[in-house]
């Protein structure tokens, strides 16, 4: 690193003579006649394969086109032996990888195509109304001992809250829940704190009272049986209930 | 530092040892328990016929009566293993000296006869003063029942009942008594019964809800109140006729409503709701009429119980300051007074003289934190504790037998908990269920 950079611009000038020299005089060595070069090698055999288009819906075909170069023994999985170019419908049932093989002397080439075939298009039924409260409205959840609404369920709340209010005539049930490690009765308490605090947030943003519910389960009905923190954060609570 | 520090072991051995012998010393029942035992002696009975059923009913009644003067803890209980060789069944065949003198060393001696004839179960049984040669029956009783292996165990308590309340300083005994809780055994949380020894356990309810919780039976024993999942409602109080043998109407108030409680009269309950907001101590005529709310606090308020001496004053747990604890306020919500200082305080229940509340207590409480959920008993008036239950898994729903002898509570982690019962000083205890999942125990009269 020190020597390159104490380098000067006359000292490359020298330093290129002396690798000219260098090149010449190896040259100078070679005297005797090369031997006759090998016969060339067998050419490795090439190989594309593709589909188009390579996404279907269900029930269409697909136009599968290879082409291979140097091969004598080409095949398809799932089709068989083929032409060494050609191309051929398909029109598979699911999703699928075409994998070609291309056998010469020269070797062995595989190709692949994807097929992908699209899901069911979506059918024009409705979600019921059930389903869609459950996906729009979400569970919140409580620390140990606690029916105070943590700063991360505020936003939770807010969003069931803004989903709740475009539907004002359905009615709905808060059940309160706690984990197995409280006393039975207090547990009973407990849960009933946690659904009216969560009912309470609602109303504060705008959902109507008369439309809510309150029910505590205590931990007489768990969500996870499981004796862990994470089965017991599952169990300390506030689930939705459409009830209409 | 050195001085510093022997000093300070110098203050812990104080202040254990002061602890220690204060826990010792300061609990009296005024049952009885704690005081000089009567030295009982327990003779075999006899048979007194050749009727082929006698040897089954006579080893039910033997165990049985045992089992009672065993557990009443009012007696010291000569090991059958020092009796004399020859056993009375009649007064005329007490041989004084033999029991009065080592190793049987005993005080009192009962003895009697059983057999059966037709279909009558005859049992004759004696107590006597083995000291007092000249007239030495302190009791004497005949009775006539079925020829059952029930009436065998009936006839057994009825007359251990006896013994317990002649030699026990004239409080009645609980042999007749029994335990109302609720058991999983049939799939479902039900209300169940059992003899106070746990024998003949029964299914009172057949409702089949999510669950049914927190039996209390009625100071008559004539109803059982208690709370359930009716379908499409929340938890409400619910009530069982014992007397007429299926469930009574009571009113549904709407919200959580649970944790019933009877006045000692029978003529009101108090229990937890939320009808109007947070959950809340209410009172109520038994009927449920006319529900008036006692307790107002942030935090919920539950399981309230009723001081039994003067059904004046109402003792509850409250989550107001944050983790629960018990406190006591007078019926009608005045002279709030907090009695726990810290930890997590549950399921109190008021023994029958008034003067004592037993409950389950974390005291040292939080993730990691040393120390069990153990039963505990506090004086009222000092808030001295003594602590019953030690090392022995989670301890909850103490419930205070009649006598004020016994506590009967819920040992075990969920879905394995079972009832146990022991003495009040905390001796004695054993489990008396073992089937399913048995708890929230409540001691009726019977």
């Amino acid at each position: 690193m020190e020597a390159c950079v104490t380098l000067s611009k006359k000292n490359y000038g020298l330093l290129f003579v002396l690798a000219a020299l260098l090149i010449v005089g190896g040259c100078k060595k070679k005297e005797t006649a090369p031997p006759p070069p090998p016969p060339p090698p067998p050419a490795a055999p090439t190989a594309s394969l593709s589909a188009n288009p390579d996404s279907v819906p269900p029930g269409q075909a697909t136009t599968l086109t290879w082409r291979t170069e140097n091969a004598n023994d080409v095949s398809i999985e799932g089709i068989g032996k083929v032409d060494p170019s050609g191309s051929q419908s398909v029109t598979p049932q699911a999703s699928t990888t075409y994998r070609l093989t291309a056998k010469g002397p020269g070797g062995t080439q595989d190709a692949t195509a994807r097929v992908t075939v699209e899901a069911a298009p979506v059918q024009a039924v409705s979600q019921t109304d059930e389903e869609m409260f459950a996906a729009n409205v979400k569970d919140i959840f409580f620390d140990y001992d606690s029916y105070a609404i943590r700063a991360d369920a505020q936003q939770q709340i807010a969003a069931d809250a803004a989903f709740l209010k475009q539907h004002p005539n359905w009615r709905f049930t808060i059940e309160g829940h706690c984990d197995e490690r409280g006393s039975t009765e207090y547990n009973l308490a407990l849960g009933d704190s946690r659904a009216n605090a969560t009912r309470d947030a609602l109303v504060q943003n705008g959902v109507p009272a008369g439309n809510i519910k309150t029910i505590s389960y205590g931990k007489e009905k768990p969500f996870c049986n499981e004796s862990n923190e994470a089965c017991w954060q599952q169990n300390r609570r506030a689930h939705f209930v459409l009830t209409k | 530092m050195k001085r510093l520090r022997s000093a300070l072991i110098l203050v812990a051995v104080l202040v254990s040892s002061y602890a220690a012998s204060a826990q010792n010393d300061w609990i009296r029942t005024g049952t009885g328990l704690g005081q000089e035992k009567v030295r009982l002696g327990v003779a075999d009975f006899k048979s007194s016929g050749a009727d082929p059923r006698n040897e089954a009913l006579l080893k039910t009644f033997n165990d049985t009566l045992w089992n009672d003067l065993d557990n009443a803890g009012i007696f010291d209980m000569a090991s059958k293993s020092f009796y004399p060789l020859v056993q009375p069944s009649q007064p005329g065949e007490v041989k004084f000296d033999a029991w009065a003198n080592p190793p049987a060393n005993v005080a009192m001696l009962a003895f009697g006869n059983l057999g059966v004839v037709g279909s009558d179960l005859s049992v004759q049984g004696w107590l006597d003063d083995v000291k007092n040669t000249q007239s030495p029956i302190v009791l004497g009783k005949q009775y006539k029942e079925e020829a059952t292996d029930a009436k065998a165990r009936l006839i057994a308590h009825k007359f251990a009942n006896e013994i317990i309340f002649r030699l026990g300083g004239g409080v009645n005994g609980i042999t007749e008594s029994k335990l109302y809780y609720i058991s999983n055994r049939s799939g479902r949380k039900e209300v169940w019964a059992m003899d106070y020894d746990g024998a003949d356990q029964n299914q009172i309810t057949h409702l089949g809800a999510l669950a049914s919780l927190s039996p209390r039976i009625s100071p008559d024993a004539s109803r059982i109140a208690f709370s359930s999942y009716p379908k499409g409602s929340g938890l409400e109080i619910m009530m069982y006729s014992n007397e007429l043998g299926r469930m009574v109407n009571f009113p549904r108030f709407g919200g959580t409503n649970a944790t019933p409680a009877w006045a000692p009269d029978g003529t009101k309950l108090a229990f937890a709701s939320s009808m109007r907001g947070a959950m809340e101590i209410y009172v109520a005529d038994a009927s449920g009429a006319g529900p008036k709310r006692v307790s107002s606090a942030r935090g919920p308020d539950v399981s309230p119980v009723w001081n039994p001496k003067t059904g004046a004053q109402i003792a509850f747990v409250s989550g107001r300051s944050g983790l629960p604890q018990i406190y006591i306020m007078d019926a009608d919500g005045t002279n709030l007074q907090r009695m726990t200082d810290q930890g997590y305080a549950v399921s109190p229940s008021w023994s029958p003289n008034g003067q004592f509340l037993a409950f389950a207590w974390r005291r040292n409480y939080g993730p990691g934190a040393p120390g069990g959920w153990d039963i505990y008993v506090m004086d009222v008036a000092t808030k001295q504790f003594i602590q019953l239950t030690h090392d022995a898994g989670n301890n909850d729903f103490p419930t205070w037998s009649p006598d004020g002898r016994h506590i009967a509570f819920q040992r075990g982690g969920n879905g394995r908990e079972q009832i146990w019962t022991m003495l009040a000083d905390g001796s004695k205890a054993h489990a008396i269920s073992n089937t399913g999942a048995n708890s929230q125990p409540s001691w009726g009269i019977k």
